[in-house]
């Protein structure tokens, strides 16, 4: 089966130009995405995870812009077609999720408005069909009483209710892949449960993919299939979620592992990782990881390639293995 | 393009090093360099003006009505020669800008400068005084401001009469508004930060606290309005003198002049209108480029 | 709402009330009206007569309250110059102020507004940043002046312009307008775009940050997201929210090009308010100078509750809170 989204070698840089390189925020990143899986993407803040999943849409804010690759969607390279091919696909076959519900919605446009504007913008039907259509996706993601409910304004919804009403609008099309950019962090703990669950009861439905971007490796092991470690713009780690999870083999991915509390046992101090991500202009030389880490050597002066293994892959010279650790 | 501000967190001294990196930083802008060298040229000029004007526009005697009217580069029959020509009374309009730099300067800083000390003890007042004071004065500023500075003058310039001294009477009325409702914006910011809660506490008087303490840390805002505020007094005062409101004929400012060529401009007499105007907006820009920069630089927060 | 609109109201009354007792400050106790009303070479008698027909001896709150008895019926009282009532005079030269103004106002937005939004969605572009000096420059030029240069110009050396007056003009409800013949419509166009000259730099420069401010946000870039046409995000999305602040200062700034009108209608000799009210300052004419302040200060009251009233139509956040 071939995949659905395959990154190849992905960079997104910014400023910078072809002759000179800016600041890179995605460094050669590849991973692959197949028809009804769920990929976690996970990482810290400024690791590169967000502007990843908007390269892949293609709406980088400048100077943001992708320097090298390829985004092969559905076999044709997405990362080099035109303006409006593009936009036919957005939205149509992929969508996007935003983390923060309370900016998603334009403050000052009723939610109908901004739903029948999205089913008209890739389908030639009339205005009343589009407000039948937006209705009955209120209704799927379970907002009461949906047809009194088009007629409101964003701020009269809780936040659990915004993100319904943005995650509606991108099942509108029962898109093949959505990418959710952290669409919970906002959200108060038990929203964030029901709208996981819902997430995942809809994707199902219509076989859609998803790009699930978070730091929260909890929402991984519930709701993904595969897991994408990134660190400074660079994958460190890739592989199916059960395996990467029990069995980490670079050793930020295994520190981020133990420092969730629940690892922890009570009375013990939480454990972390020590140091802070380093900017990304000012990474160290090699390995990125190299200044935070315990098992560093001489070695780890030069940028490790990514090594494979089944049917997963690492970017350590001194992996944690489940014997030796 | 602005360079990023240290924003401080509200260290309450401003240092000799700070005042060194904010210098170089403004003059890091070439527009506001040349604003500045300008502005000084201007400043000289008008400081300098009985020396170094051909004549003295103001006294009748040197003033030769044969001499009227003359296109620029013209030679009076004293060899005097008129570079930018002269006014219907024989007035050498070179001179007559000098002169004129000198009115429009004192009217533009006297009447910024003393909007700047009334507003800014209303605003201070207002934010430390309690409430009754300060919606006394806030309503005040927000019915003035509801009106626009010209018709404030205007109504001024009705009641009082006419006159240059009136003008930077209407100017002052008509513009302190704008510093206290900054000042205040500022001010009750401060007012809530550590530095006054512990003059407080050592109960130094009131008068102390706002004006060693708290008066230090509002400043930044009202240089810059001041210095945006002298460019429009300038031209308001021009505006008012054109509109025959202001200066006298016989002691023409820029505005002055340019409305004495106005009658003369329909016959083609472009000059005694164009050269003071060019004059009142070389000022008036390089007044803006410095203004403009010192926002940038000195960063305050909370301007509108 | 309609506790917020009779809340408004009671405000915008104490702005007049408390406008009426500058103007009678102003002109009764700073002023003399002694010395303004009377001629000089009036005689002890006439003196007298005058000084008791305006109630001149009575105490001040006596002729506060007589000025304020005046001012509800409308009588200002007679020019000292025309000799006819000083708000009829003001009533007849309303109609050629405000066509200018709003003739103003409209070259002002239909510049200002789509420069701005460019310069604000291409920053980076030449034309850009020669929009954004331009812009500058419209901010430091006096008014008074460019409405010199542009007689000098089109009138006088390209002869394409009428210099001054209004020109002919014609009747649409009870008023005479320029713009409604030819050669009225060329006598308006340089007074009006001398007029407009400030507040186009003004209106751009807002929109372009406005734009700025608009365009990272979120909801834009969802709407992105969502496979709208650029077109649509632009007008719908972005221009939507920048009307908020751009119509409460359009609307702010009408108010303001009425009162500068003064200055073009005195360059353009435009027989309208303002030109009326330089004269009377020059000539001591009170009751017409009063009649005109008070008449600004109702339009300016006016206009803001009307700005009021279109930013909570613009809002929803702001309406809906209104109405529970």
């Amino acid at each position: 089966m071939t995949a659905l989204l395959k990154v190849e070698n992905l960079v997104t840089e910014f400023g910078g130009s072809s002759a000179k390189p800016g600041l890179r925020a995605v460094n050669d990143v590849s991973f692959s995405v197949e028809r009804g899986k769920v990929l976690g993407l996970v990482g810290e803040s400024g690791s590169g995870k967000s502007v990843t999943g908007f390269s892949i849409m293609r709406l980088l804010e400048k100077p943001g812009r992708i320097a090298g690759g390829r985004v092969i969607f559905d076999g044709a390279d997405i990362a080099n077609c035109s303006e409006e091919e593009m936009r036919r696909l957005r939205g149509k076959r992929i969508a996007m999720v935003f983390q923060d519900p309370t900016m998603t919605l334009n403050p000052v446009l009723t939610i109908g408005t901004q739903m029948v504007e999205a089913v008209r913008a890739h389908e030639n039907v009339t205005k009343d069909v589009a407000r039948q259509r937006s209705r009955d996706a209120l209704a799927r993601v379970g907002i009461p009483s949906p047809e009194e409910r088009l007629s409101a304004y964003p701020h009269q919804f809780s936040g659990g209710m915004r993100q319904r009403v943005a995650i509606a609008i991108a099942l509108l099309h029962k898109p093949d892949l959505i990418i959710a950019d952290e669409p919970t962090t906002a959200l108060d703990v038990t929203i964030q449960s029901q709208i996981i669950s819902e997430f995942q009861k809809l994707t199902e439905e219509s076989n859609t993919a998803v790009i699930w971007i978070t730091h929260d490796l909890a929402i991984v092991s519930r709701l993904a299939d595969d897991i994408a470690v990134m660190y400074a713009g660079r994958l460190v780690e890739t592989g199916p979620v059960t395996k990467v999870l029990t069995d980490p083999h670079h050793p930020y991915t295994a520190g981020l592992i133990a420092s969730v509390p629940s690892q922890n046992r009570r009375g013990e101090p939480l454990r972390q990782i020590r140091g802070m991500t380093p900017a990304i202009n000012r990474l160290p030389q090699g390995c990125s990881f190299r200044t935070r880490c315990d098992r560093v050597t001489d070695g780890c002066l030069v940028m490790p390639p990514l090594l494979l293994e089944e049917d997963r892959s690492f970017r350590c010279i001194h992996p944690v293995l489940k014997e030796t650790a | 393009m602005a360079e990023p501000n240290a924003q401080d967190g509200g260290v309450p001294d401003a240092g000799p090093g700070r005042l060194a990196k904010g210098i170089s930083d403004f003059f890091r802008s070439p527009a506001a360099a040349i604003g500045f060298v300008t502005l000084i040229v201007i400043c000289c000029l008008a400081l300098f003006a009985p020396w170094i004007s051909p004549q003295n526009p103001y006294d009748l005697m040197q003033l030769d009505i044969m001499d009227g009217r003359l296109p620029p580069g013209s030679e009076s029959m004293t060899g005097l020669v008129y570079h930018l020509g002269t006014d219907s009374q024989g007035r050498d309009i070179l001179s007559g800008i000098l002169y004129g730099l000198r009115t429009s300067l004192i009217v533009g800083v006297l009447s910024a400068f003393a909007a700047a000390i009334i507003g800014t003890t209303a605003g201070l007042f207002a934010a430390y005084m309690g409430k009754r004071t300060e919606t006394v004065i806030m309503r005040l500023v927000d019915l003035q401001l509801s009106f626009p500075t010209i018709l404030m003058a205007l109504m001024m310039l009705a009641i009082l009469g006419k006159g240059v001294t009136n003008v930077v009477i209407a100017l002052i009325i008509a513009e302190w508004a704008t510093y206290a409702r900054t000042v205040r914006g500022t001010a009750l910011v401060e007012r809530e930060k550590e530095y006054i809660e512990a003059a407080r506490m050592l109960r130094l008087p009131g008068w102390r606290i706002l004006f060693k303490h708290l008066l230090p840390n509002c400043l930044a805002p009202v240089i810059v309005i001041a210095t945006m505020q002298v460019a429009r007094a300038i031209g308001l005062e021009a505006t008012l003198s054109f509109l025959g409101l202001g200066a006298s004929v016989t002691e023409p400012s820029l505005g002055m002049l340019i409305s004495t060529g106005y009658q003369y401009l329909l016959t083609g007499l472009y000059w005694i209108s164009f050269f003071p105007g060019i004059a009142l907006l070389v000022t008036i820009v390089a007044i803006n480029l410095v203004g403009d920069r010192l926002r940038d630089v000195l960063n305050p927060r909370n301007m509108s | 709402m309609v506790t917020s609109i009779i809340r408004r109201l009671i405000q915008a009354l104490f702005v007049i009330v408390a406008m009426t007792i500058i103007v009678f400050i102003g002109v009764s106790v700073i002023g003399n009206p002694v010395d303004i009303l009377i001629n000089p070479d009036a005689n002890q008698a006439e003196r007298a007569r005058v000084i008791a027909h305006y109630g001149l001896d009575q105490p001040l709150w006596k002729q506060y309250l007589l000025f304020l008895q005046g001012l509800l019926q409308g009588d200002f009282g007679n020019s000292f110059v025309y000799g006819r009532p000083a708000l009829g005079l003001i009533m007849e030269r309303l109609p050629a102020t405000l066509e200018l103004a709003i003739t103003a106002l409209g070259i002002a937005i239909v510049f200002g507004l789509p420069l701005g939004l460019y310069a604000g969605l291409y920053p980076n572009r030449v034309s850009s940043k020669l929009i954004m000096s331009g812009s500058i420059l419209g901010f430091s030029l006096p008014t008074f002046w460019v409405g010199l240069m542009l007689i000098m110009v089109f009138s006088v050396e390209l002869g394409w312009l009428p210099t001054n007056g209004r020109g002919p003009t014609a009747e649409l409800l009870g008023a005479q307008w320029s713009f409604l013949t030819g050669e009225g419509l060329r006598h308006l166009l340089l007074p009006a775009f001398n007029l407009a000259l400030f507040k186009t730099s003004l209106i751009m420069r807002l929109t372009r940050a406005g734009v700025q401010e608009v365009l990272p946000q979120d909801y834009v870039k969802f709407a992105r997201a969502k496979g709208l046409r650029e077109r649509r995000v632009i007008a719908v999305h972005v221009l939507k929210n920048l009307m908020i602040p751009v119509v409460t200062i359009i609307g702010l700034e009408f108010g303001s090009l009425i009162a500068f009108s003064v200055v073009t209608e005195s360059i353009f000799a435009w027989p309208g308010m303002g030109k009326l009210i330089i004269d009377s300052i020059n000539l001591l004419d009170r009751p017409v100078i009063v009649a005109y302040l008070m008449m600004m200060v109702l339009l300016f009251v006016v206009l803001n509750f009307i700005i009021d009233i279109c930013y909570t139509i613009l809002d929803p956040r702001i309406r809906l809170d209104a109405k529970a």
